[in-house]
């Protein structure tokens, strides 16, 4: 007879021997609950998962191969793709990556216009992770409500640059054009309607005693693991290490804000979750104090190789028509060199190593997606857990397709 | 043979049936609803007035769906999976009593299909055969999501008709009848057995909302974890058997709820009204009134609450609802003992 133990959450941990039928589970491509496409083959005794086998790869877009063959402000569109529920954070990451290749200061005011646009995203991306965490453990009514709030900024984004997945925003150099009224009086009235919805939110699930025993120590990983993996985002904070790019590495004036980084204990679902909820209060607090600071100036930096002059000048002086025509067709002078930058991405340390040989595209480009490097740790996650703890793991690493495959 | 008894009988159970399905269909059509309400939408609004014909459009799509039996499934048993679930769900009405009698061209016609004397067993012996619909069809389909669906649902509905039992035992030994149509009388005004069983009454509806698969309880469906669960291989009406049988259940398990432990017809100043047809009619729509109440509290629930994981459930069913079931029998004996 097998032996079956429990740890203290009641989940079954270990079994001596195993007798009987080991079944093959695909969780996945298709399955609803990955909220993408990706496989995992599992080896499951009745709902227990005994291994694990994680597959990538559905939907490679060859973007690092791509973006060798296209100027540099044109590879802002790809990075929109990776992490699709925060675009606005990859595209000024990359933004902000040609700058330092380039050498390029912004103006104050550039860096707090991105701030805000980077927080907003990060609320949207975190409210999905939290919201969906709620769907998959049966609670749809929260997720309801967070998508509304999503849309506002979804609205705002749409706002600032026309789009709203996608979006494509900002340029290299700054902004295309600066926050216009319009914007500026729906932040606000998203930042006074936002945190009273998203208590409502708060009230549902995070101290639902169904939900805290569903989530409380399921997919838990130990500090040491997470390093050894190189999490980061906060799912490493969630497992207790206390690690942020905007506060260890700043960028874009990151250092003149005033918040708390939430740091976990057990690095299981529920601390990955609260971790969210605090960081989205952090993020509506920065932005606040990003309005109030607002420095006056010009909305870009004076960068005519990068930043396309406005199409009246072009029709006007030679050297806008000039730099107008080097851009659009990306005969842009760029040193040559090798960068690394990093920013806070929606889940993790979004990185762009960046090669470049003095062309006009880059040598080589390689993005460090979080998502990649959360999968890799999945299988050893789930293992020994029930089937739908795998699922509940799954949602709250907030594993993105889009930048997992990249 | 009284052929008028038969005719009478025959008429009642067409009604009831009737009945009981439109409910179903526009419970579904009430779920979407309040789904909708709780979740700050709109909801379906687009057949008819208000939406109300939408119920009928999915009926008909449903029918007109092609139908896909897949190739690795067990034909028969992939067809008597959800004939049975349906079949059992219509059937548990027959004991129900939905008001006490009405004249019509003279006869007296008792409104309750059948008022047998063990009325309380036949509605646990039907009921646990409504997961044979489901452990068949999950088993049938072949497919692995499909069995695990099937296996947690008749694990689950196992364990919680214990406790269900365990609590209408309580209500028997006070009632001393397992008549459906006695147990309702005895609860004449605001006599109900919820004032005397408060416990049990809750075990009773916990296991009841185990018992339809709804939300906490849903973990046979699950669609986040096993797509579907049991029915995940059905299409076109086969589907809609499951879902349908699903929300006859809920009616149906109200409706008991409603009789057992609520009162069933009787409401507080009824022997005030002299007009025994005008009693009849209102004891109806009070019947009815606690039926959808019921309703609206398993749509409530599900729309509100995450759902367990599968041991926790079991742990749940066995560890809590069983022992609390038998203290509460064994109090109630305890009671009864010092009050002769």
């Amino acid at each position: 007879m097998s032996e079956i133990t429990f740890n203290k959450q009641g989940q079954m941990v270990s079994r001596d021997t195993i007798d009987g039928d080991i079944a093959t589970l695909n969780l996945g491509p298709t399955h609803p609950a990955t909220h993408g496409i990706f496989q995992n083959v599992l080896k499951v005794d009745g709902e227990r998962i005994i291994e694990a086998e994680q597959t990538v790869g559905y939907i490679h877009r060859a973007f690092e191969k791509l973006a060798e063959r296209r100027p540099f402000n044109q590879i802002t569109p790809i990075t929109d793709r990776l992490n699709y529920c925060s675009s606005p954070i990859n595209n000024i990451g990359w933004h902000l990556t040609v700058e330092k290749l380039a050498g390029i200061e912004v103006p104050k005011k550039v860096d707090y216009m991105r701030v805000i646009i980077m927080e907003l995203a990060r609320i949207a991306d975190h409210l999905v992770c939290n919201s969906v965490i709620g769907v998959d453990t049966g609670a749809l009514t929260g997720f309801t409500y967070m998508f509304q709030e999503r849309e506002k900024i979804y609205e705002l984004f749409e706002e600032v640059c026309g789009a709203r997945l996608t979006t494509n925003i900002g340029r290299i150099g700054g902004f295309e054009r600066d926050f216009s009224p319009v914007f500026s009086a729906k932040l606000n009235k998203f930042l006074e309607e936002f945190i009273k919805n998203f208590d409502e939110f708060d009230k549902l699930l995070t101290r639902n005693r169904i939900f805290m025993d569903r989530v409380i120590g399921a997919g838990p990983i130990s500090p040491e693991r997470a390093l050894a993996y190189s999490f980061a985002g906060p799912n490493l904070r969630a497992a207790g290490v206390d690690y942020d790019v905007r506060v260890m590495n700043p960028y874009c004036s990151y250092e003149d804000f005033d918040f708390i980084v939430p740091i976990g204990k057990d690095g299981d679902t529920y601390d990955r979750y609260v971790v969210r909820q605090e960081e989205i209060r952090q993020s509506v607090s920065i932005i606040k104090q990003a309005l109030a600071k607002m420095p006056s100036g010009l909305h870009h930096a004076d960068v005519p190789d990068f930043y396309m002059p406005p199409k009246e000048e072009v029709y006007r002086s030679m050297e806008s028509l000039i730099y107008h025509f080097k851009i659009v067709m990306g005969e842009t002078a760029i040193p040559k060199g090798e960068v690394y930058f990093a920013v806070e991405g929606g889940n993790g340390e979004l990185g762009y190593y960046l090669v470049s040989d003095g062309g006009r595209t880059p040598y080589r480009l390689h993005f460090r997606r979080p998502c990649f490097i959360y999968y890799q740790a999945y299988p050893e996650m789930i293992k020994n857990s029930v089937l739908s703890d795998a699922i509940l793991t799954m949602s709250s690493m907030n594993v993105i397709a889009g930048e997992l495959d990249a | 043979m009284d052929y008028a008894l038969i005719l009478e009988k025959l008429i009642l159970i067409v009604v009831i049936l009737a009945v009981t399905l439109v409910i179903a269909l526009y419970l579904t059509f009430g779920e979407r609803k309040i789904a909708a309400y709780f979740q700050d939408r709109l909801g379906p609004n687009r057949v008819g007035p208000l939406g109300l014909l939408q119920p009928f459009a999915d009926g008909g799509k449903l029918l007109f769906k092609e139908e896909i039996i897949p190739k690795t499934a067990e034909k028969w048993l992939f067809i008597i999976g959800p004939a049975t679930a349906m079949v059992v769900a219509t059937i548990t009405s027959a004991v129900i009593p939905w008001g006490t009698s009405i004249e019509i061209f003279g006869r007296n016609v008792s409104l309750q299909v059948a008022d047998v004397d063990i009325g309380v067993l036949y509605v646990m012996g039907i009921v646990s055969i409504g997961v044979y619909g489901i452990m068949i069809g999950g088993w049938a389909s072949n497919n692995k999501y499909s069995l695990y669906g099937a296996i947690r649902a008749s694990a689950q509905m196992i364990s919680y008709e214990l406790s269900m039992g365990l609590a209408l035992i309580a209500v028997v030994m006070m009632s001393g009848t397992l008549s459906l149509r006695e147990m309702v009388e005895q609860q004449h005004g605001l006599n109900w057995n919820i004032w005397y069983q408060p416990l049990g009454f809750l075990l009773f509806f916990v296991c009841a909302l185990a018992e339809c698969n709804r939300a906490p309880f849903d973990l046979a469906e699950c669609e986040t974890e096993l797509i579907g669960g049991y029915h995940a291989e059905y299409s076109s009406m086969k589907l809609g058997f499951y879902l349908f049988s699903e929300y006859i259940n809920m009616f149906v398990s109200s409706a008991v709820m409603a009789s057992v432990y609520l009162g069933g017809y009787n409401f507080p100043g009824m022997d005030a009204i002299a007009n025994p047809t005008v009693l009849s009619l209102l004891q109806v729509a009070v019947m009815f009134a606690k039926i959808f109440f019921f309703v609206f509290v398993f749509m409530w629930i599900r729309w509100t609450l995450p759902r367990f994981r599968y041991d926790q459930l079991m742990r749940l069913g066995w560890k809590s609802l069983i022992p609390l079931a038998i203290i509460n029998m064994v109090v109630t004996g305890a009671v009864m003992l010092l009050n002769q």
